[in-house]
């Protein structure tokens, strides 16, 4: 899960990680009390999407007046941006962040991530804040710093003195600064599950502090549970309705661009389905695993959320049974076709537990629209051979 | 012979009375896992589908000599029983359990690797050696006894693979679903070692899939130490970028882990890299004749 980067500083603000301030604001009206309750002369107004890239989409400005607050709030609520992590479709802007401004002298780059190879969390700083990371990653990998923390013996000082050292900060009191920024960003990224932590850019100021001027932060899924406070932090707005649908019935939903609507158990064979599609010269229209406790509504309801997508010329239901038993899914699109209106080819393959009884139920339920596919590559075939009509 | 399982593995559940350990015990057993126990804190004394319920790993170590636990317990729960089994001196855990937090699954990593016991997920199908013992949720029918090992990080392209083998007559040594979450068990090298080791495994099958390097590392693995033919297949060659496709892993970010870089990588080698997961069966047959 994902949360917005006011949501993040409010957490770096918790851990005692220096930003500057700010307010929310869902109207220009509100962007305008809060610039003049933060005061000073300079603001930033900030779109507050789940995406990167938002300056360079014009969704980050700089405000020198009340007047230009309003405006610029004005502009930014309510605009679609694109950035090169939304997709061409964009993101509704529906909060703007009133900042007060910064005076920046350096821009530097702090993240925390897992490092998979080494299995535990590794620091990642730069001295090319405010650039897009992976273009440094690949032009000029030696101008990151990565520091693995190993979560059994936690921060050391020697993390500090690679990172300050290696950030080339020669003075005592900002070595100190920045030292104890980092710890509390490891600190606050362990006690709350985060999958990763990034601050691009993190800057210094004109009085040698050091401050998160942006902030994203994602978390592991699996350890919401424990985390009442960040589960609150989640935005519904900025997912996917129909993924999110999907995901009240047990499935895993992503929409895509193709003809073919799948429905496969398992995220590695609904993967190898789409690529086995795309092989044969067709086009998946969407990735959907029915997960291990499918049943006939379940099913159904997988059918009714494909066949929402108009590009959809053929659905592809390819199952091995394991624990999903294939006797239910067959009845799960018998089901399906009497609840919805079910007006494509509809390719059938299924194998695994209790596959013979499936091919009966089907066969007996004369559906028509419904063809069988013997293994998976007849059956991608005669899906690719359907969507071409 | 096979790795790391066989007729003669003594196997308890940990959560073995719950639901899901209950009903997938009993499919093991009837496979011809020798199951000699469980555990189920509080329950100790008991009998469950006819074998002791012990209260610790322990306790269950100690009267059965079991060297494999199998865990079903609940995600919050598993990085505890991990170093439950690791402490007791359990030598393999399967890790069946899907949606442990990852930050404990790295605790539970360091205390097995400490304690020198494997594990095997978790978020996986388990491992089976054809026709002598499952440990896991895998249909059994289809692995039949042959002379191809395999392993996959996606359980129903595992079950997809071997029935593919099987089809075309050859059949499995062993099979070992690793699962795809940010930390894992073992992983490719450590079995393509045992399998290269292993007398009756003649070729390899490795299902892949995008994001993380393990099947980078595994290709480089491969160009020094394996000699036996090996047949990969990548998932997610048509996964939009920055999607996220079920597993945590299978994220791709940047250019890094992409489906493409890890064909070319393995192909790059020697492997027969697969575009289609329906010819796995045909370019098995193709590399052992």
């Amino acid at each position: 899960m994902n949360i917005h980067e006011y949501q993040a500083k409010q957490i770096f603000q918790k851990y005692g990680v220096p930003t500057p301030r700010g307010i929310i604001a869902n109207t220009p009206a509100q962007a305008v009390t809060n610039a003049q309750e933060l005061g000073g002369s300079v603001w930033v107004v900030k779109a507050q999407i789940h995406a990167g890239g938002r300056g360079l989409g014009g969704g980050v400005k700089l405000a020198k007046s009340i007047d230009e607050v309003r405006e610029l709030a004005t502009e930014i609520l309510g605009m679609t941006l694109v950035t090169h992590q939304t997709g061409s479709e964009g993101k509704l802007v529906q909060k703007v962040y009133i900042e007060e401004g910064a005076a920046i002298v350096d821009e530097l780059y702090l993240s925390v991530v897992l490092d998979r190879a080494a299995e535990m969390p590794i620091i990642m700083a730069s001295t090319e804040g405010g650039m897009d990371i992976e273009t440094v990653a690949h032009d000029t990998p030696e101008k990151i710093i990565k520091i693995a923390v190993d979560p059994a013996y936690g921060f050391q000082g020697y993390h500090g003195r690679e990172l300050v050292f290696g950030l080339g900060i020669t003075d005592k009191a900002e070595q100190k600064k920045m030292i104890a920024f980092a710890s509390k960003v490891y600190k606050l990224y362990m006690e709350n599950d985060a999958e990763m932590i990034e601050i691009n850019p993190l800057i210094k100021t004109e009085s040698g502090d050091f401050m998160a001027l942006d902030g994203k932060m994602g978390f592991d899924d699996s350890a919401l549970g424990r985390h009442p406070d960040i589960e609150d932090m989640r935005d519904i707005s900025e997912e996917d309705s129909d993924e999110r649908e999907a995901s009240q019935y047990g499935l895993s939903y992503i929409a895509l661009d193709g003809e073919i609507g799948c429905m496969v158990n398992g995220a590695g064979l609904a993967m190898g389905t789409m690529d086995t599609i795309n092989y044969m010269g067709g086009t998946p229209a969407n990735f959907l695993d029915v997960g291990g406790s499918a049943n006939a509504e379940t099913v159904a309801k997988g059918f009714e959320i494909i066949l929402k997508n108009p590009k959809v010329k053929a659905i592809f239901v390819n199952i091995f049974g394991g624990i999903v038993r294939c006797d239910r899914i067959a009845n799960g699109i018998i089901e399906a076709t009497k609840i919805t209106d079910v007006n494509v080819p509809v390719i059938v393959r299924l194998d695994g537990t209790n596959a013979p009884e499936a091919a009966e139920i089907l066969k007996n339920a004369n559906i028509a629209n419904l063809i069988v596919g013997d293994d998976l590559g007849d059956g991608a075939a005669k899906a690719v051979a359907a969507a071409k009509g | 012979m096979s790795i790391l399982v066989n007729k003669d593995t003594k196997v308890i559940v940990q959560g073995f009375t719950g639901k899901e350990g209950s009903f997938h015990a009993e499919q093991c057993m009837d496979y011809g896992t020798q199951i000699v126990g469980g555990v189920t804190p509080g329950k100790g004394g008991q009998t469950h589908l006819g074998k002791p319920v012990f209260n610790t790993v322990k306790d269950a170590v100690a009267m059965t000599d079991a060297t494999v636990s199998m865990i079903f317990v609940p995600p919050a729960f598993v990085a505890d029983a991990v170093m439950e089994a690791a402490t007791a001196g359990i030598e393999l855990a399967v890790i069946i359990t899907e949606g442990a937090p990852v930050r404990d699954m790295q605790a539970a990593k360091a205390c097995a690797t400490k304690n020198g016991m494997k594990t095997i997920g978790p978020n996986c199908p388990g491992v089976i050696t054809a026709d002598e013992c499952k440990i896991g949720i895998m249909p059994g029918m289809i692995f039949k006894k042959g002379n191809v090992g395999l392993i996959s990080k996606s359980g129903t392209l595992t079950y997809e693979g071997a029935n593919q083998v099987c089809n075309e007559g050859f059949g499995i040594t062993t099979a070992v679903g690793i699962g795809g979450d940010p930390i894992i068990g073992l992983s490719y090298i450590e079995l393509l070692q045992m399998f290269q080791e292993d007398p009756e495994t003649e070729a390899i099958v490795m299902i892949g899939e995008i994001g993380g390097d393990l099947e980078i590392q595994a290709a480089r693995y491969i160009k020094e130490n394996i000699t036996k033919p090996v047949v990969a297949f990548i998932a997610g060659q048509t996964a939009p970028e920055g999607k996220r496709m079920g597993h945590a892993g299978a994220i791709i970010s940047g250019s890094a882990g992409t489906a493409k870089e890890k064909m070319d990588a393995l192909e790059a080698v020697g492997v027969k890299v697969v575009i289609s997961p329906a010819e796995i069966g045909k370019a098995v047959k193709e590399v052992l004749s």
